[in-house]
C-alpha cells in the first residue's frame, strides 16, 4: 500500500500539497521522543507523532520514513511544512489521537 | 572590575553543534561578542565541550568573561544548560557524558558538521556521533553529575514547545535545586505561569554570528568573575 492511498481517507488531511505519496508503507511507528524514534523506527514506516518542529523532517529523511501523521489537529509549523515539501515527505493531520490513528490503520488493514 | 550591571549572552553554539554555522569559530565568537559589547558569554554546545579549550585560549587576556558551559539533552529530551566553575570541571563532565551519547553516526547532509577547532580556528577533528541526540541520562542523573562538579543547571528555553522542561515534563521538579530558568530572547517572563518564583535569564541560543546578543540583558554582580555568575544562577532571593 502506498501513502497516497491515505490521502482519500476522511480521517486525514494532507498538509503538504503537491507531495505525491508514492512511498510504500512498511509499517507504523508511534513515538514522540526523537532519539527513541531514531533508534527504532524502520525505513518506510508511517510515523505518528505530536512533535511538529522542523527536526521531525530531519528524522524522517534520515530514516526514509514514508509519511508523518500528526494527531489531534495540532498546528504544524510553516517551516516544517516547507521542509517536508522540499524533502517530498507527506504530512497528514488528523483530529484523532495517536492511539485512535494506530487503531484505525490496523482496522482498515493498512498496517 | 567594579560592581555593576554586566551584559551577557550565556547560550551560544559553536561549529561543534551540528545545527550551528561553521563560521561559529572560537575567534569569530569572541570577536563578535566583543564587537557587540558583551561582558559575559558562554559557549554551550550540544552534549560536548570540545571547543571550549580553544575558546578559552582565544579569550585569555581579553576583556570578556567566559563561563564554562554545555547544553545537555537529557533522556526526557529536555535541554539543560550546565555551567561550571572551571574549564577542567566542564571537560570532566564532558568525559563523563561521552559514554552516554547513543552511538548513532551523524549524517552531515541532514544535520550539519560537528567540528572541533583550535585557537587558530583550524579544524582538528570531528565528532562522529550525533550530538543533538538525547543522552541516556535522566534529568536527575545529570543534576547529580553537575552538582558533583560544583556546577549549576539552568533549564533551557522553557517557553518553547519542544525540548523544554515545561513542554516535556509539565513542571520543574521541585526536589532539584533550580532557581533560574532560561527563556527565549523574545519571550516575556510574565507569560510564564509557574507555582514558584523563578529568576529568568535570556540569551540568544545563537547558531549564527549575527544572532549573538547586543547589550540587551544584564546580570548585577559586585565583582565580575565566574564564581559570582554561578552564585547568581544558583540562588534567587525574591
Amino acid at each position: 500500500m502506498k501513502v497516497k492511498d491515505l490521502f482519500e481517507m476522511s480521517e486525514f488531511n494532507l498538509v503538504t500539497p503537491g507531495v505525491e505519496g508514492e512511498q510504500e508503507i512498511t509499517g507504523g511507528y508511534s513515538g514522540d521522543l526523537l532519539s527513541w524514534v531514531m533508534s527504532h523506527a524502520q525505513k518506510g514506516n508511517l510515523w505518528i507523532t505530536v512533535q511538529t518542529h522542523g527536526n521531525i523532517i530531519a528524522i524522517a529523511s534520515l530514516l526514509e520514513l514514508s509519511c508523518i501523521i500528526v494527531p489531534e489537529n495540532i498546528t504544524i509549523e510553516e517551516d516544517t511544512i516547507e521542509k517536508a515539501m522540499n524533502e517530498n515527505i507527506p504530512i497528514l493531520q488528523s483530529n484523532l489521537n495517536s492511539f485512535e490513528i494506530a487503531n484505525l490503520l490496523y482496522e482498515r488493514g493498512i498496517i | 572590575m567594579e560592581k555593576g550591571q554586566w551584559a551577557y549572552d550565556l547560550h551560544i553554539h559553536s561549529a561543534l553543534s551540528p545545527c550551528a554555522d561553521n563560521e561559529m569559530t572560537p575567534n569569530n565568537i569572541i570577536n563578535m561578542a566583543q564587537l557587540k559589547g558583551l561582558d559575559i558569554i558562554a559557549v554551550t554546545d550540544h552534549n560536548s565541550a570540545q571547543n571550549l579549550p580553544a575558546v578559552f585560549k582565544v579569550g585569555k587576556g581579553k576583556e570578556i568573561l567566559i563561563i564554562p558551559g554545555i547544553e545537555v539533552t537529557t533522556k526526557e529530551e529536555v535541554h539543560l544548560l550546565c555551567y561550571f566553575p572551571s574549564l577542567d570541571l566542564v571537560l570532566d563532565f564532558d568525559k563523563k557524558i561521552k559514554s552516554h551519547l547513543p552511538p548513532i553516526p551523524n549524517k552531515k547532509s541532514i544535520f550539519g558538521d560537528q567540528i572541533i577547532l583550535n585557537e587558530k580556528d583550524e579544524i582538528t577533528g570531528e565528532v562522529e556521533y550525533l550530538l543533538i541526540n538525547a543522552l541516556d541520562l535522566s534529568i536527575d542523573e545529570i543534576y547529580k553529575e553537575v552538582e558533583k562538579r560544583e556546577g549549576v543547571i539552568v533549564p533551557a528555553h522553557v517557553d518553547r514547545k519542544s525540548f523544554s522542561m515545561i513542554s516535556n515534563l509539565g513542571f520543574i521538579p521541585p526536589h532539584l535545586l533550580i532557581n533560574t530558568l532560561e527563556i527565549s530572547k523574545n519571550c516575556n517572563k510574565n507569560d510564564i505561569n509557574l507555582p514558584k518564583e523563578y529568576q529568568f535569564i535570556q540569551s540568544s541560543d545563537a547558531h549564527y554570528l549575527g544572532d549573538i546578543l547586543e547589550r540587551k540583558f544584564f546580570i548585577g554582580l559586585k565583582k565580575l568573575n565566574i564564581e559570582n555568575v554561578l552564585h547568581y544562577l544558583r540562588n534567587y532571593y525574591c
